[in-house]
């Protein structure tokens, strides 16, 4: 018995966590854009508010007691960080503003100083632009190649032979995201970075999309770097993670040059300090690494199986809903076991833009655009599409809100479409 | 705020059966315009008759707000010269952003449809997509005359 209890998510209490919910002006809010970002809860708010207000100090420089305070604390966070992905020490826990700034340290902090002319960057057709961009900046620098993993638009799923064709002598390093924030698809990253790394391959996993949503171990996957960002997570925004493994983090060079990095600094040279604040210039986001480490609890003390749990029935809900209205197409993998969190959607004839207007009129957030991966919508044919995805505190009931609600929005633009 | 204030008939209207829309063939000028939020585009076609709109047409995909709106641009800018559409698109800009004590109907005229825009923030940029794209070439077209005149 009391196993079943504690695999049962209790979505009612953890709803009164979230005050956003209680707040008068959102009023039966229907939030169903986790994927852009989570709310945070009670427990996250206060502990950044106890910070500011009661040991509120720099860190790692005064010598009185709130130097102190503050520096354990965001340090504390740091182990809490490196705990819930299993690294194997917080050195490998490099603060910064979010899954962007990762991967930007990464093409930057690796990419100049290991990718040389001619050589090979591997991403998929489905990355978000955080995950293309700073790849396409790299090898201009580098006089190298970027080249895309093509997935099947029809289940979303990267073409089974895909990485095999890809991979050459010249590959250097393969950047992919675990979960697709356009298209819901979980890749199969330990099976790949397996592949990779007979091949001697360096791969960067784009975590920002999993880590919210199920559990994740670095060390399993045995990826050689993984980013996410902690407004995802029930965090505070303008705090998230660079993760790599120290002899990677050794063997790079700081991007952000400035005050704590450095050992020290002479008139010409400086040395820099270790890992991780090597690559932490300057006065860090204390609160937001403080509320991070408490989204972290908060997301322990529920547990990520449970999460999970909750998370797929949602989304095998939506899946088959979803599908049953006349006029709606659905991307992606439609088997539960391999969609995330977010489900995309067209519903014929009516803009995502127009539906998400009307949806709002009915007090259910939803994202409508292209999600910032526009080869995704360029390979799918559709300038947008419409995405629903899901935290912890979202229902089956207001999967059937939003399901009644886009009934009707098709039935009014009907009248004239 | 309710629905219809922003999904008015004309608009519908506008967004099934869209005016000069498709390619011109023969334009003077290509300009096309991108909205990095949703990643609708719409492309213009202008042909120029000295320092007048002699033809404009539209190409482009995207929500009701925007579709319409650049189908009803290019109806009301096409013979006007560069100052009335100046005029023109400063009025609609203001009316859409909600900064306009009083619609002025005789000017806006259909356009007016589009006031309801101004209530709904997240939908302004749709309706200004094709207008802030006709500014620049407005503004570009004017520098290239004055420039001609100088030196002619
Ligand atoms: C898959 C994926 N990668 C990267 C990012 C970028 O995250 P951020 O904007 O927090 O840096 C996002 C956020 O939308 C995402 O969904």
């Amino acid at each position: 018995m009391e196993i079943v209890e504690k695999m049962t998510l209790n979505v009612d209490r953890i709803r009164k966590d979230f005050p956003i919910f209680d707040y008068p002006d959102n009023n039966n809010l229907t939030y169903l854009d986790n994927a852009a970002t989570t709310q945070r809860p009670t427990q996250v708010l206060e502990e950044i508010s106890r910070y500011y207000r009661e040991y509120n100090a720099n860190t790692h420089r005064g010598a009185y007691r709130n130097a102190e305070k503050a520096t354990l604390a965001y340090e504390d966070a740091r182990e809490k960080i490196a705990r819930l992905i299993n690294a194997r020490s917080s050195r490998e826990i490099i603060f910064v503003r979010g899954a962007t700034e990762a991967i930007n340290t990464a093409a930057r902090g690796w990419g100049d100083r290991f990718v040389r002319p001619d050589d090979e960057i591997l991403i998929t057709e489905m990355e978000h632009h955080s995950n293309i961009v700073p790849w396409q900046m790299l090898v201009k620098r580098r006089n190298a190649r970027l080249c895309y993993w093509a997935f099947d638009e029809r289940n979303g799923m990267l073409e089974p032979d895909g990485l095999r064709i890809m991979l050459s002598s010249s590959t250097r390093l393969l950047a992919l995201t675990h979960v697709s924030n356009a298209l819901g698809t979980i890749n199969p990253v330990k099976e790949i970075i397996h592949a990779a790394h007979a091949r001697k391959i360096t791969v960067l996993v784009d975590a920002a999309q999993s880590i919210p949503h199920m559990p994740v171990d670095v060390q399993d996957l045995d990826a050689d770097m993984l980013v996410f960002s902690g407004h995802k997570l029930y965090g505070p925004t303008g705090i998230g993670v660079f993760y790599a493994k120290e002899e990677i983090l050794n063997a790079m060079d700081p991007v952000q040059f400035g005050g704590d990095m450095i050992e020290h600094v002479d008139y010409f040279e400086s040395t820099w300090n270790d890992l991780p604040w090597k690559f932490e210039g300057g006065t860090p986001n204390i609160a937001g690494g403080i509320g991070l480490g408490a989204a972290v609890d908060y997301v322990n003390q529920i547990g990520m199986e449970i999460i999970s749990g909750h998370e797929k029935q949602l989304v095998q809900y939506a899946l088959e809903k979803l599908s049953g209205v006349e006029g709606v197409r659905v991307y992606g993998p439609m088997d539960p076991d391999q969609h995330g969190s977010a489900v995309s959607f067209t519903l014929d004839r009516v803009h995502p833009h127009d539906l998400a207007t009307w949806l709002d009129q009915h007090n259910i957030a939803i994202r409508s655009g292209h999600h910032c991966a526009q080869p995704v919508m360029r390979k799918l044919g559709v300038p947008a599409t419409a995405r629903i995805s899901f935290g912890v505190y979202n229902t089956i009931q207001e999967i059937d809100r939003f399901i009644i609600a886009l009934e009707q929005a098709k039935e009014y633009f009907s009248k004239w479409l | 705020m309710a629905i219809d204030d922003l999904y008015q008939e004309i608009l519908m209207d506008h967004y099934k059966n869209p005016r000069n829309k498709g390619k011109l063939h023969d334009a003077d000028l290509e300009v096309h315009a991108k909205n990095p939020f949703c990643g609708d585009e719409v492309e213009l076609d202008i042909i120029w008759d000295g320092g007048r709109i002699k033809d404009i047409h539209f190409v482009g995909q995207g929500c009701v707000i925007s579709q319409a709106s650049v189908s009803l641009l290019t109806e009301h800018v096409k013979g006007k010269t560069l100052e009335e559409i100046e005029e023109v698109i400063q009025e609609f800009s203001a009316m859409i952003r909600g900064e306009l004590e009083k619609i002025d109907e005789d000017k806006l005229d259909e356009l007016c449809a589009l006031q309801g825009v101004s209530k709904f923030p997240t939908r302004i940029k749709c309706a200004l997509l094709a207008w802030n794209t006709l500014k620049k070439v407005v503004q570009e077209r004017k520098a290239e005359l004055e420039g001609k005149g100088k030196v002619g």
